[in-house]
């Protein structure tokens, strides 16, 4: 019986899984030196004290990666169409958005934030911020707009071309076919890889600290040094995971729907 | 229906179009008067689905020239669009928009390219598919729909901008004979109001009752044009018998093939 088998493949899988558990944490536990190693990383005492500071300074995490995103949505779009044009007068554009595609995703993240946040403002130049906040939001911005149009652009090119030969073939011009017919059809099929990038994105607000940004990494940083013990650094880490574990279900499942209609689709 | 003798609506002269190296269109005249149904038949591979996709601006010409009401036109003009709205196509493959409803697929053009009101868009576009006999699918996802509505949706689309001629690829190779019989019907109505019409088929029975010609092609070449009663009934040219020949003597073979398969099977049930 079908309930049955699901009954018994269930008892199963938790059977094991326990089993696995069970082994992992007494190899851990019983390793000679895990009772310091559980005073310096998992310490409640810390970890209580900690977690307002290290929440209160995931707000500015919060900040950094909802203006990113909301930036690099469109930017992401824009030199992804840039890098589709085939108009010749228009190549130095299509020549711009692929070098900067190039450059932003093969130099480490690192050493972007580096540059921009320490370089531009010791330039001196007037008029331009000096804010780490500010440099911080235009690193990622950059980086991740480079990965973004990347998603965008293989699902521009996911589309078959008969859907751009069908819109053109009713007078609409280039720019109104890409407009109504194969955007709209590639957005449906780059959610799921763009969420992707954004829990990558999440992440890498933690790098920012480098600049000086007191964010989270940076508070529970702080927080270590005072203290000498590593608690507040899994705090961070939880307050990540509790971020970024529903953004990945959610992946998960938009992906997995997406391939019930493509499959279930007569075409 | 009587051939009218007025200027062409569409005039191709001295066609010519090369894949690589290899020329699919060799000098193809060939012109359409108002409300004249002309069917292009021949094998595949003979440049009728070419021909149509050139004729309708959707690719380059390399030689010869294309005239849309007296006005000549080609593809690399500025205003190639705006010929394009003139020009209806149908495909094979449908090639309906699945991420619109029936419905927007078909007020699509109107609303964007004609520039008609999201109001005035769907009213022309209900008005369509309901003479189209479509209406309560108005709101439905392509993919809902059999490939004879899907077909039907798609030369509602086409029509939607009220084209001057409506080019049609081989609309019933991709479906079942019992489809192709919806969508043949919606032919003949269309030609029987007056639609001027270019039909590339393989529908030999189908092209002899609508059309007013007929144009056998092969490698690229206009072989024979005539009235159906003279291409299938008197062919003068040797190649278009042979063609004829052959699309008759499948036709016979197949029915002679399921005669036997039926003996075959009786003799077996007797056993």
């Amino acid at each position: 019986m079908a309930t049955g088998s699901a009954r018994k493949g269930l008892l199963v899988a938790t059977l094991s899984t326990l089993v696995v558990a069970v082994l992992v944490a007494y190899t851990i536990g019983s390793s000679p030196a895990w009772p310091e190693v559980q005073k310096a990383f998992f310490d409640g005492r810390y970890f209580s004290t900690s977690l307002p500071k290290v929440a209160g300074a995931f707000f500015i995490n919060v900040q950094l990666f909802v203006l990113a995103e909301l930036l690099i949505l469109p930017i992401g779009l824009l030199i992804a169409l840039a890098r589709s044009i085939t108009a010749p007068a228009l190549a130095p554009l299509r020549i711009f958005a692929t070098i900067f595609v190039d450059f932003f995703r093969g130099v480490p993240s690192i050493l972007i934030i580096y540059v921009l946040g320490f370089g531009v403002p010791a330039l001196q130049i007037d008029g331009i911020p000096k804010d780490p906040f500010f440099w911080a939001l235009v690193t990622l911005v950059l980086i991740y707009s480079a990965y973004v149009s990347e998603v965008y652009r293989a699902g521009i090119e996911s589309i078959h071309p008969s859907q751009e030969r069908a819109a053109r073939a009713l007078g609409l011009t280039r720019v109104q076919a890409l407009r109504y017919v194969v955007v709209p059809q590639a957005m449906r099929r780059v959610i799921p890889p763009l969420l992707n990038d954004f829990i990558g994105l999440q992440k890498d607000t933690a790098l920012v600290s480098i600049l000086g940004v007191v964010e989270t990494f940076k508070q529970a940083q702080i927080l270590k040094a005072a203290s000498f013990n590593f608690t507040p650094l899994m705090t961070t880490a939880l307050i990540f995971l509790i971020i970024t574990i529903p953004m990945t279900r959610l992946v998960d499942r938009l992906a997995a729907k997406d391939r019930d209609a493509q499959l279930g689709g007569t075409r | 229906m009587a051939t009218v003798k007025s200027a062409p609506v569409l005039a191709l002269k001295g066609l010519k179009k090369r894949y690589g190296g290899k020329l699919v269109l060799d000098g193809i005249n060939l012109s359409l008067a108002e409300h004249e149904v002309v069917c292009l038949i021949g094998a595949s591979g003979s440049g009728k689905s070419t021909l149509l996709r050139c004729a309708d601006l959707l690719e380059p010409i390399d030689a010869g020239q294309i005239s849309l009401e007296g006005e000549r036109v080609a593809f690399e003009d500025r205003s190639a669009d705006g010929t394009r709205r003139k020009l209806g196509i149908v495909f094979q493959g449908f090639n309906l928009f699945p991420h619109l409803t029936v419905v927007e697929n078909v007020a699509l053009a109107p609303r964007v390219a004609l520039g008609l009101t999201q109001a005035a868009a769907e009213r022309r576009a209900k008005e369509l598919l309901k003479s189209l006999g479509l209406a309560e699918k108005a709101r439905e996802y392509p993919d809902r729909l059999s490939g004879g509505q899907q077909q039907r949706v798609a030369i509602a689309r086409a029509l939607a901008t009220e084209p001057k001629v409506l080019l049609l690829d081989e609309i019933t190779s991709a479906l079942d004979p019992v489809l192709v019989a919806e969508v043949l019907e919606t032919l003949r109505s269309l030609a029987l109001s007056g639609m001027t019409m270019l039909i590339a088929t393989h529908e030999m029975a189908f092209a002899a009752d609508v059309a007013d010609r007929i144009c056998y092609l092969e490698d690229g070449r206009l072989i024979e044009e005539g009235t159906p009663q003279k291409i299938f009934g008197a062919p003068r040219d040797p190649r278009t018998k042979e063609f004829l020949r052959r699309v008759r003597s499948i036709s016979a073979s197949g029915a002679k093939r399921r005669a036997e398969t039926r003996v075959k099977r009786t003799v077996r049930a007797k056993r």
